[in-house]
């Protein structure tokens, strides 16, 4: 097993920092998934974290300058690591200035994310910076927690409103409830509903747009444009997704299958996450 | 009227309607006496007046004059109720008060009369909320009896120089003293914390004092606790007037601009903690 990549442009680094911050935002540990060309960040859907589950994948080649991996065996050239994602983003934020940013997997008394970071310096002699980031080596055997999501067989897909907008009308109704209720239809329209004892409160959304899907989601063909398709979720969750907004996403959608869960997708040109939401009763 | 049991949301079965170009307008004034859940509305042909009390010992009024509202139609004489604030002012906030000019979210206000919720129609960049607040009962505020005739003192200062008093008052002392007298020190705020006693003096000449009309030395003390929540008041008012009554309450008058320039009141009544010896 190795692993070792290289960061020289600050854009990059920027943006993988990004990347790495809004994980941190949604999840206290993940899993990365190291392949030849995509670097994955999985959370999948554990009762322990309320069933959320995540999948954020980024193209290797956009981020690194140099990239070499090779994988526990060749018919499996992958690596999976378990890491907390905040240990990562705090030694991101001591690269901030880097001229380098050196990534390598490392066995010291225990296997290591080393990141090394060459910090810019007035004299000949170099400043670097190292961080060892404790990891867990996945064996092959439970790697099957961390495929892609399939694309569940939704009943309705829509584009999202402003994330901005969006968070703040999801803020105040979770200082209301603990409960809410996303729904949309095929028109193009998506409301946001809570409901208590002392108060209820609907937000309308119109004119958001349907994705076009193609024809493989048959389900919804042949659905009534009007009818709405809902799911109830724990507010703090939508709330996490909302706030960990680091990327800016030129494409945001959900996707719901009726009382059962939302399917939230944030497209980039070189990264995209999704993040699944399931509904309680 | 209709004769069907189940009214329709059309306007003319609204007791009261009430419309904002500007919602902050309203939440902000709000904001100046959100110390508790509880809030007393009563709306008459002048406007909207909303009362918050604490103990028995403090009551918080804000009035919102007919003029401000873009639409205020009252089928009544008075129409009250009460809600809870905090939610309210949630409702209100909805889209973040955004304070990015050009853009602001339009209310639209309306009661059926008794025993329904109150709805309130929000817009901001065509997303619209809609909120039903349920009501409750109104009680009956208490009467502080504060009457202009029974004055003995009273001073006009600018807000700013109040602001900074407070923000430098020794939040460990339980009470706050105030001494208002036609003689030396004039206007003094006083505590006594657990590093000792400090006095906050305003001469009567001061650029910051508008006004000074005291008749008579009166030092009264009141609850640091009571107090502390119309700070909110005054950090958003630009004057306030301060008088106290031959009994020793403390009447705190707020003037508010709003974002449209319009003026709006807010105001505190205290009742003092404890007679002072005379000396």
């Amino acid at each position: 097993m190795k692993f070792r990549a290289k960061i020289n442009d600050v854009g990059c680094l920027n943006h993988f920092t990004r990347v790495v911050n809004t994980i941190t935002k949604l999840t206290k540990t993940c899993v990365v998934r190291l392949t030849v060309d995509n670097i994955f960040f999985v959370l999948s859907g554990k009762v322990a974290n309320g069933g959320v589950s995540m999948w954020c994948e980024l193209l290797q080649v956009n981020f690194f300058d140099e990239y070499q991996l090779e994988g526990v065996s060749e018919d499996a050239n992958e690596i999976c690591l378990e890491v907390n994602p905040e240990n990562l983003s705090r030694a991101l934020k001591t690269a901030q200035n880097a001229k380098s940013v050196k990534i390598k997997l490392t066995k010291k008394h225990y296997p290591c994310l080393t990141l090394a970071a060459e910090l810019p310096s007035l004299s000949s002699i170099s400043r670097v910076v190292t961080h060892d980031i404790p990891v867990d080596v996945i064996p092959r055997r439970l790697w099957h927690d961390f495929k892609e999501p399939s694309m569940p067989d939704f009943d309705v897909s829509i584009y999202l409103p402003p994330l901005k907008t969006m968070k703040s009308v999801v803020d105040r109704m979770k200082n209301l409830s603990n409960y809410l209720v996303v729904e949309a239809n095929l028109s193009g329209e998506m409301n946001l509903k809570i409901e208590t004892d002392l108060v209820s409160v609907t937000t309308h959304f119109k004119d958001l747009g349907n994705p076009p899907w193609g024809a493989s989601q048959s389900q919804s063909q042949s659905r009534d444009v009007e009818a709405m398709a809902h799911a109830r979720v724990d507010i703090r969750k939508l709330q996490q997704f909302l706030m960990g907004q680091q990327v800016n996403p030129t494409k945001s959608m959900c996707n719901i299958v009726d009382k059962r869960i939302i399917h939230l997708i944030l497209l980039q040109e070189d990264v995209s996450l999704q993040y699944f939401i399931p509904a309680v009763a | 009227m209709p004769l069907s049991t189940q009214p329709q949301s059309g306007n003319d079965e609204y007791v009261l309607v009430a419309s904002l170009d500007n919602v902050r307008n309203l939440s902000n004034i709000l904001k100046a006496i959100s110390f508790k859940d509880h809030a007393i509305f009563n709306a008459t042909q002048n406007g909207l007046k909303v009362t918050v009390e604490e103990s028995k010992c403090l009551q918080a009024n804000a009035f919102i004059q007919a003029e401000i509202f873009q639409e205020f139609t009252l089928k009544e004489d008075v129409v009250g109720f009460q809600v809870n604030l905090t939610v309210l002012l949630d409702c209100l906030t909805i889209f973040g008060g955004s304070t990015v000019p050009g853009v602001s979210t339009a209310l639209r206000m309306c009661y059926n009369g008794y025993g329904y919720p109150l709805t309130l129609f929000l817009e901001e960049g065509g997303v619209v909320t809609v909120c039903k607040i349920n009501t409750q009962e109104p009680e009956e505020p208490l009467d502080f009896d504060f009457c202009s005739t029974n004055v003995t003192n009273k001073v006009i200062l600018q807000s700013d120089s109040l602001k900074e008093a407070f923000s430098e008052l020794d939040m460990t002392s339980e009470i706050l003293q105030l001494t208002m007298s036609p003689s030396h020190p004039y206007f003094r705020l006083s505590t006594f914390g657990n590093s000792g006693n400090a006095h906050y003096d305003y001469p009567k000449d001061s650029d910051m004092m508008e006004l000074f009309q005291c008749t008579k030395t009166q030092t009264n003390r009141y609850k640091m606790s009571l107090l502390k929540p119309s700070t909110k008041a005054l950090a958003l008012s630009c004057k306030v007037s301060v008088r106290t009554d031959t009994r020793g309450f403390l009447s705190l008058q707020y003037l508010v601009r709003n974002d449209d320039g319009q003026i709006c009141f807010v105001e505190y009544y205290c009742s003092p903690d404890e007679e002072v010896d005379e000396e």
